[in-house]
């Protein structure tokens, strides 16, 4: 068991690593002292603590949301280049992001809350619309015919989401900029509408680690194994749907996260979900940390949008895992 | 036990399985035998589970499956399914470990030594311990195979459902896989409902056997019942041979090709039998069924080289077949395709004569030598020694098993008739002997030209026989005696 141990210290120690970073570098360089004694410098510790510090930790409960989410999905089908963003699964949440604000729908009782759960009732439409559709065209449900089938739906709910917009005034036209994805000037109020469902969805997911396990040795096979598949399969759709609906509707469009990290943490430690999961969330807010620190200071003072830096590593991920699974190799 | 009444389904509105019923009682192993699209595999999963039934129903230990819930169901029941298409690399390890699935509960259930336990045991019963830590898609298809039995062995179920398990597998693990699938079927009472391609596997192996076809029950019963020529012909669309196991009371088939052999015309012909001092010699364009008591190469089996080789009167028997065999080499011929009998008695001696009958020709060849001939009635508690007739019956024809038999009973006859003909006398009683101590026989026919289904004296084919080793061994005899005198 020694090799998990080693597992979650490495990943520990680079999110913390990744915090600290995210924290004190930037157009202010902010001495790590700051974050323990505060009075040593009140200019510094304001930048810290309300502009970096939520703006790092929201990045990381986003990056953490779409690698747990995409590790989810990925054993869920068996196919190692499903993550929310390939199966379009995001761009339904931001569907139901922008119609929130397009129609100012208000959902009494959720009050901030409708946004993030419009997007993850977005998310969970999308995701059952891609499965039946790829399920109705290959029963098989070939990696490829799902990926596409994402494409699809993705490319169609966009030109929804460009219609929008297009309808609407200037003051929809920063929803532009959010759905390239970003977790810059979000502040606390974000991280708190996040945070809940992050924390629930990830639960959730983490409960059907042995679920997930049997799963990717095929569904027929998981039922002999004793699981009950359809209720697994629909608590890990739900929960999928409510990480990504969150990271959604706080970040916009962040792409490849769910589909690099799971990837490396297997790569690194093996496929057993019940650490792929954990390992999967730590890595993930790990790595959108340090996306978010590139995508501010590559071409400071301009900010780069996030997804453009996710999309940078993410795309060649993707290649290189679909000619490997082509190949027929590991 | 598992209880299967009337179980009908398939996919959609096609019902494949119509109608199967069957008990299985623990301890024992079910074979489901069916050629392709035979409905095994439905039905396996109509067992299982995996497809709803749209009639009938499963009964575990008399309950019917609909009362278990998924995970319940698991601990009774394990499955080895057929295909195994993983996209993640996971480790043997971690894939035997998934068995224990439906033994653990809770949200933060942890591993119990009980589960270790079952891990390891599985691990070892399917001798992969060693690759433990390596991952399954490096593997071969076989390695992999015993992975997957393993997980299903490491369920722990009472009930356990295997589709062609030795799919991959050489013919030691194949073997090894089924000893172990059987041992634990005894040893822990499992009930086994396995699904076979291999028929003479699944009679070794199974208690039951399950033969079906278009989606019902063609026979079920023991292996014997359900093994039977005519049957495995209807269903497969096969020509079969039925025969008996060497080993077990289960029969075995053989199949027959559908391609007509191409082997060239041949008749066996008393001039191309080649005598020496050393030996009589047959040597067979084509390959003869052989039925024989002979040194190297006794019993039955196709053979092209017919060897009776003279040996001295203190020629050392114990090792003979060893030393036949050498010999058999060391003269050119190939010991997997001779035949090889001994005889003290000179061969230039031997008598080779052809006999023409409606049906073909037979030719008879025997050597004899009585010096120690035997009054079988009174045989009791004799020594050995060297003193043969060596009796040769070679057919131009088609025999049948019977034939082979009869020919032997026929030829026999004629042998002991000769002798008393001959008035050779048992040395030890005085009377009249019915042969040596040490009498070899041999039947040998082409398979080609005419059947012959039977060989008795009251087919041309027995007539031939009796008279042709009368007339061969009163020859032989008389040249016997004559040699005999002469080297006094």
């Amino acid at each position: 068991m020694s090799k998990n141990v080693l597992a979650y210290s490495v990943s520990l120690l680079i999110l913390a690593g990744a915090i600290l970073l995210g924290v004190t570098v930037g157009t202010v360089s902010i001495s790590p002292v700051v974050l323990w004694n505060p009075s040593s410098d009140e200019a510094a510790a304001n930048i810290l603590w309300n502009i970096r510090m939520p703006r790092v930790i929201l990045a990381g409960l986003v990056g953490a949301a779409l690698a747990i989410a995409g590790a989810a999905f990925q054993g869920l089908l068996k196919n190692p280049l499903a993550d929310p963003y390939t199966l379009g699964v995001s761009s339904g949440a931001s569907v139901g992001a922008v119609m929130t604000l397009f129609f100012g729908i208000s959902i009494p009782f959720l009050g901030p809350f409708t946004l993030p759960v419009m997007s993850m009732i977005g998310a969970l439409l999308t995701m059952l619309a891609v499965m039946s559709f790829a399920k109705l065209v290959d029963r098989s449900m070939k990696m490829e015919t799902v990926i596409l089938t994402g494409i699809i739906f993705s490319s169609f709910l966009g030109s929804i989401i460009s219609l929008m917009i297009a309808l609407t005034g200037e003051e929809l036209r920063q929803i532009i900029g959010w759905l390239l994805g970003s977790v810059s000037m979000r502040g606390w109020p974000y991280v708190r509408m996040a945070l809940p469902f992050v924390l629930i969805g990830s639960f959730v997911l983490w409960l059907k680690r042995r679920e997930l396990n049997a799963m990717l040795f095929g569904e027929e096979r998981a039922q002999h194994l004793g699981v009950d598949v359809r209720k697994s399969k629909m608590i890990i759709l739900i929960g999928g749907s409510v990480l990504t609906g969150a990271a959604v509707s706080v970040s916009g469009t962040i792409g490849f996260v769910g589909l690099v990290v799971p990837h490396m943490t297997r790569l690194l430690w093996g496929s057993d979900h019940r650490h792929v999961l954990p390992l999967s969330f730590i890595n993930g807010a790990a790595l959108l940390i340090i996306c978010d620190l590139v995508s501010r200071t590559i071409i400071s003072p301009t900010e780069l949008p996030i997804g453009v830096i996710t999309a940078f590593i993410g795309a060649p991920v993707f290649a290189f895992i679909f000619f490997r699974q082509r190949k027929g190799g590991v | 036990m598992l209880e299967i009444k009337g179980i009908t389904g398939g996919y959609g509105e096609k019902n494949i399985v119509n109608d199967v019923s069957f008990t299985v009682n623990k301890g024992s192993i079910l074979g489901i035998l069916g050629p392709n699209g035979s409905g095994k595999s439905t039905l396996m999963k109509l067992i299982s589970g995996v497809l709803p039934a749209a009639g009938g129903e499963v009964r575990i230990d008399g309950k019917p499956m609909a009362d278990f819930t998924a995970k319940e169901l698991a601990r009774k029941m394990a499955v080895l399914p057929q295909l195994h298409a993983h996209a993640f690399a996971h480790t043997v390890r971690e894939t035997v470990s998934l068995g224990r699935y439906p033994h653990q509960s809770g949200w933060f259930s942890s591993w119990s030594d009980e589960d270790e336990e079952a891990v390891v045991e599985a691990m070892g019963l399917m001798d992969i311990s060693q690759y433990e830590q390596t991952q399954i898609d490096r593997m071969s298809g076989g390695e992999q195979q015993r992975v997957f039995v393993a997980q299903a062995l490491a369920q722990d179920a009472g009930i356990l459902l295997l589709d062609e398990p030795t799919n991959h597998l050489d013919i030691n693990h194949q073997k090894e896989l089924l000893d172990t699938i059987k041992k634990q079927a005894i040893e822990k009472d499992l009930t086994i409902v396995s699904i076979f391609h291999d028929i003479n596997l699944a009679s070794m192996y199974c208690d039951q056997l399950l033969l079906m076809d278009g989606g019902g029950v063609v026979r079920i019963g023991e292996p014997h019942e359900v093994v039977r020529e005519q049957d495995i012909e209807t269903v497969y669309h096969t020509r079969v041979s039925n025969h008996p196991h060497p080993e077990l009371p289960k029969p075995q088939i053989t199949l027959l090709p559908g391609v007509e052999r191409e082997s060239s015309e041949a008749s066996i012909r008393a001039k191309d039998f080649r005598i020496s001092k050393d030996m009589v010699l047959y040597q067979s364009p084509i390959p003869l069924k052989t039925v024989s008591s002979a040194v190297v190469n006794a019993g039955s089996g196709w053979f092209r080289n017919f060897m009776n080789r003279h040996v001295d009167a203190f020629y050392n028997i114990n090792n003979s077949v060893q030393e036949m065999s050498e010999y058999i080499e060391e003269s050119g011929l190939k010991t997997t395709d001779t035949v090889g009998m001994m005889t003290a008695v000179q061969t230039e001696d031997a008598i080779i004569k052809e006999y023409e009958g409606p049906f073909g020709s037979v030719v008879i060849a025997v050597t004899a030598g009585v010096g120690n001939g035997v009054d079988v009635s009174k045989a009791v508690e004799r020594t050995l020694r060297v003193g043969t007739i060596n009796t040769w019956i070679l057919v131009n024809g088609i025999l049948s098993d019977e034939a082979f038999i009869q020919a032997m009973i026929t030829a026999t006859e004629a042998k002991t008739k000769a002798l008393q003909q001959e008035q050779v006398k048992d040395p030890l009683t005085g009377t009249i002997a019915t042969g040596t101590s040490t009498d070899s026989c041999l039947v040998a026919a082409t398979q080609q030209g005419e059947e012959l289904p039977y060989a008795g004296p009251i087919t041309e084919l027995g007539k031939l026989i009796g008279v042709g080793v009368f007339e061969c061994t009163i020859e032989a005899l008389k040249l016997y005696q004559l040699a005999k005198a002469k080297s006094l």
